[in-house]
């Protein structure tokens, strides 16, 4: 498996430490309903077919990353980094 | 406050030469990381000379790229923080990486052994930089020669990344001396 860090290009999957769902870039509000937050923290989707993941380019240049893949085929088809989506700026497609 | 004094990385250690290439420890002066605050790219660069694009370095002084929006300046001491505190971070790191020099022809074959990354001259030319590991070791990659390597590591992994490099141009010198 490789992945494509906006940044540094293609890279070995060794090079890069999994994180989880995507959702965790997702926080409620500081006073969200106690529910909101256990399900930020704990409740997934486990979908066969795309998912949204971060990945953390670890021993790279130490950027997260969206790593949009399919749980059916493994094929990788974006990723992005999660400092350009806050700022606005352009991630790199695969 | 203690009389400090500076050890050098790995005391003593002589630089090696195996099949056509020659690792040795290099002292490249003081090292600043230079990180710029968000959306002050354009305004540290020009303060400072210019600032590598990713995956390259920039060169009198010598400026790498080590990861977004961050340089390491190298080789001269850090600047005058003052007019810079408004548009970046500046961290002394001199004493936390130990630098290799690793030059000549069989270089690459050297690195290939140890880098997941194609470090051939027409993917990786003289210019290019890298973050990228060395074995398992975080480490920035420079071209600096045509076929001269500079390889940052931390320092606490000094000896860990001698051994790996020793050991992987021994190996290929073995297999070169018999005959495969």
């Amino acid at each position: 498996m490789r992945l494509t860090c906006p940044l540094c290009g293609d890279r070995d999957r060794r090079e890069f430490y999994y994180m989880g769902s995507e959702d965790y870039l997702n926080r409620p509000a500081a006073d969200a309903p106690i529910a909101a937050w256990d399900d930020m923290l704990h409740l997934r989707t486990n979908p066969a077919g795309l998912t949204r993941d971060l990945w953390y380019h670890e021993t790279g240049c130490g950027s997260w990353l969206v790593v949009t893949r399919n749980t059916v085929t493994h094929a990788v088809l974006s990723t992005e980094r999660v400092a350009d989506r806050a700022s606005g700026r352009k991630g790199a497609a695969k | 406050m203690a009389d400090l004094f500076a050890k050098p990385v790995l005391p003593g250690q002589k630089p090696l030469t195996a099949g056509d290439a020659t690792l040795s420890i290099t002292d490249p002066g003081p090292i600043t990381s230079i990180a710029a605050f968000p959306g002050q790219q354009a305004r540290l660069a020009g303060k400072l000379g210019g600032l590598p694009a990713p995956n390259r370095f920039l060169t009198d002084p010598l400026r790498i790229w080590t990861g977004p929006d961050q340089t390491f300046l190298l080789g001269v001491p850090a600047p005058d923080p003052a007019p810079l505190a408004a548009l970046a971070a500046m961290t002394d790191q001199t004493c936390g990486w130990a630098a290799f020099h690793l030059q000549g022809p069989g270089a690459e074959a050297v690195l290939a052994r140890l880098y997941p990354l194609d470090l051939r001259a027409a993917t990786f030319p003289q210019g290019h930089a890298a973050r990228a590991p060395l074995g398992h070791m975080q480490s920035i990659l420079a071209r600096l020669e045509p076929q001269g390597f500079l390889i940052l590591v931390f320092r606490s992994m000094a000896q860990t990344a001698w051994a790996e490099l020793c050991d992987a141009m021994q190996r290929l010198e073995a297999r070169a001396r018999a005959g495969s």
